[in-house]
């Protein structure tokens, strides 16, 4: 589904990205991890069009769809989710939801999508006309994922999901993470919590200082000495 | 499932009418009508063109609006589309009402329809402006934008002011010497057909005769009429939504398919086109136009009328025009023709008539004070903005949930992050 190849971004003079590969296959989850800076984010936003790569190209169904503009990536089907949430934070939760179908006509499409992310997430459906920002840091994770989902994507991209929330709230995401990948979502999900992240994953890559150190299913890297050490935090 | 099947549109504004509000805005409507045969059968003319003139800054708040209240694009130099309507007017409307003279000479109204004409070029001219001056700046933001865009503003009306490509007559304004603005269709017609009179009413009687600024005062209510009718529907479009989005998270609204180069530039030329359109009016409706008419000055006016009406509301920008552009003319015309000494016994000396008009920039300036400080939302605030800006719910998490978070993660500046 997205082929990423040799890959390089800059900010600047700093190379950010020093020309990475990565696969994403239909119906996976594939994980990025490794520590701050390596690059992780950096990845999803090239892929999401909010930078631009200096090389390389990402291939997206056979498409290349390196350099595009953001707005053009997402009417592809590649949503991200973004680091920080960056929900809209003065609308409410409905206004939220909706400026996710913001590209779409399908009326009664959206409203089907809309029951869809409610069923996955009551918590929304009890805050609906709330103000965005007024919601507790769980619920706004919540949010800007159902405000992904009714864009209608094909991959899903999640920019450190579990950042900043409480662990039980942590786990609710990751299980919606893997419910949403059986319905079919193909994920792309950047992770600190690499345990966490490698346990849901079907593959993953570790990132260090802008190039691919490792690559291999969850399991495996799971299992990895080094990963361990670095990244699970033993030995 | 009732809660989910309503929009945006319904929470923002709701599309039906109670019977009280029609009764309000047929009002309205009936005073709107009235005020200028009233106004003129009493002998108070000034107050027409007070009017009027507050029409013309109704439609540059709306203009505006689009791009500082919808966009949240900070414009401190609207004026320069003003001024370009104005000139675009002028230029354009003085050879083609020659050529409709020699082209249809038995026709005497022909020259006059050259202003109705020239509102789509002059509109058009503004927004192409309004393009020129958003593509160079759609990276800037907040501080950046305001100060950029007050520098076109200044551009324009130095280069009006220098003559620019010999077509501006510098300061001493257009038309030239010797030239006139043609007559609008339908004045002359209108003057001698429009006359009434009842001798018993009031001190001096009531006689009513069609001038120019009675004239103009209709046609600046149809424009406005016009500009709320676009406007609204603008907002509650799916560019309005972008915009909002775009106001509030670029990133957010880009991932979610806002096309931002797209949804800026609409701003910019939308906003620009009304600021043409009221500028073109207010050259035929003046007769007259020189670089002094679009100072910095004018600009923040504008910017004041929106702040003080409540930015994003069409009321608003009625209310705020009447205040800002209204009051100290009022002020000035009652002084000047004597009904101030009539209605309160004041006399107001020529020096004191000066002063007024130059003491309103402070008046002005504590009222966006004192405005900022209890009523950050405006007079008549858009529904949508008196939501944002409500503070309680606001402060509780901005202190609480975002900065701890920010500080945590070190993401205080959106689109700065890595």
């Amino acid at each position: 589904m997205l082929v990423v190849r040799d890959l390089r971004t800059s900010y600047g003079k700093i190379e950010a990205l020093k020309g990475i590969s990565i696969t994403v296959n239909d119906g996976e989850i594939v994980t990025l991890i490794g520590a701050n800076g390596a690059g992780k984010s950096t990845t999803l936003k090239t892929i999401s069009g909010q930078l631009a790569p200096v090389a390389g190209s990402i291939e997206f169904n056979g498409e290349n769809i390196a350099g595009m503009p953001a707005h053009k990536v997402t009417a592809k089907g590649i949503i991200q989710v973004p680091e920080g949430r960056r929900i809209f934070s003065r609308m409410t939760v409905l206004e939220n939801l909706e400026m996710g179908a913001y590209l779409r006509d399908d009326k009664d499409g959206i409203a089907a999508d809309l029951e869809h992310v409610f069923e996955l997430f009551p918590r929304l459906k009890e805050r609906i006309s709330q103000k965005g920002g007024t919601l507790s840091g769980g619920e706004q994770q919540m949010l800007a994922m159902g405000r992904g989902l009714m864009a209608n994507p094909k991959l899903l991209m999640l920019d450190e999901p579990s950042m900043g929330l409480a662990p039980v709230v942590v786990e609710t995401i990751f299980e919606i993470i893997q419910k949403l990948n059986a319905d079919g979502i193909t994920v792309l999900l950047v992770e600190q919590n690499a345990n966490l992240a490698l346990s849901i994953a079907d593959r993953g890559y570790v990132l260090e200082t802008g190039e691919i150190k490792l690559e291999g299913t969850g399991k495996e890297l799971l299992a990895n000495d080094d990963v361990r050490k670095a990244y699970l935090g033993e030995g | 499932m009732g809660g989910s099947k309503m929009d945006i549109k319904t929470s923002v504004e709701s599309a039906k009418m109670s019977p009280t509000k029609l009764a309000v805005y047929a009002g309205i409507g009936v005073l709107v009508f009235l005020a200028p045969i009233l106004f003129q059968g009493f002998g108070q003319l000034f107050l027409v063109r007070i009017l009027a003139i507050v029409g013309l800054y109704v439609m540059l708040a709306l203009g505006l609006n689009i791009v500082v209240g919808y966009a949240g694009l900070l414009d401190l130099g609207y004026i320069a589309f003003y001024g370009i309507g104005a000139y675009a007017g002028i230029l354009g409307g003085q050879p083609l009402s020659q050529w409709l003279a020699a082209t249809f000479p038995d026709q005497p109204w022909a020259p006059g329809l050259s202003y109705f004409i020239m509102i789509p070029i002059a509109a058009v001219a503004a927004a192409i402006t309004g393009i020129m001056l958003g593509t160079p700046v759609l990276r800037l933001r907040g501080d950046y934008l305001a100060i950029v865009t007050l520098g076109f503003g200044e551009i324009v009306r130095i280069a009006l002011n220098n003559n620019i490509f010999g077509l501006t007559n510098g300061a001493a304004g257009l038309p030239k010497a010797g030239e006139v603005v043609p007559k609008p269709f339908g004045l002359d017609w209108l003057t001698k057909v429009t006359y009434f009179r009842i001798p018993n009413l009031g001190d001096n009687g009531f006689t009513f005769t069609f001038t120019a600024n009675v004239y103009w005062y209709y046609i600046i209510v149809l424009l406005c009429v016009f500009t709320i009718f676009v406007v609204r529907r603008l907002d509650d479009s799916r560019l309005g939504r972008s915009w909002t989005a775009m106001r509030e998270d670029e990133v957010a609204a880009a991932s979610m398919g806002v096309n931002i180069t797209g949804a800026k530039l609409y701003a910019f030329s939308l906003g620009a086109l009304w600021g043409g359109i009221a500028g073109t009016t207010f050259a035929n409706f003046q007769g007259f136009v020189s670089p002094e008419s679009f100072t910095f000055m004018e600009s923040v006016f504008v910017v004041c009328v929106i702040v003080l009406g409540g930015m994003g509301s069409i009321p608003g920008a009625i209310v705020g025009a009447l205040v800002i552009q209204g009051v100290p003319e009022l002020i000035r015309g009652m002084a000047s023709s004597g009904l101030l000494t009539a209605l309160t016994g004041i006399t107001v000396s020529a020096e004191a008539q000066s002063a007024i008009s130059n003491y309103r920039y402070l008046v002005f300036g504590l009222l966006m004070v004192i405005m900022m400080a209890w009523r950050p939302q405006g007079i008549l605030p858009s529904k949508r903005r008196a939501r944002e800006l409500r503070p309680e719910d606001e402060k509780a998490l901005d202190e609480t949930n975002q900065t701890l978070y920010d500080a945590q993660h070190d993401t205080a500046i959106p689109g700065e992050d890595l």
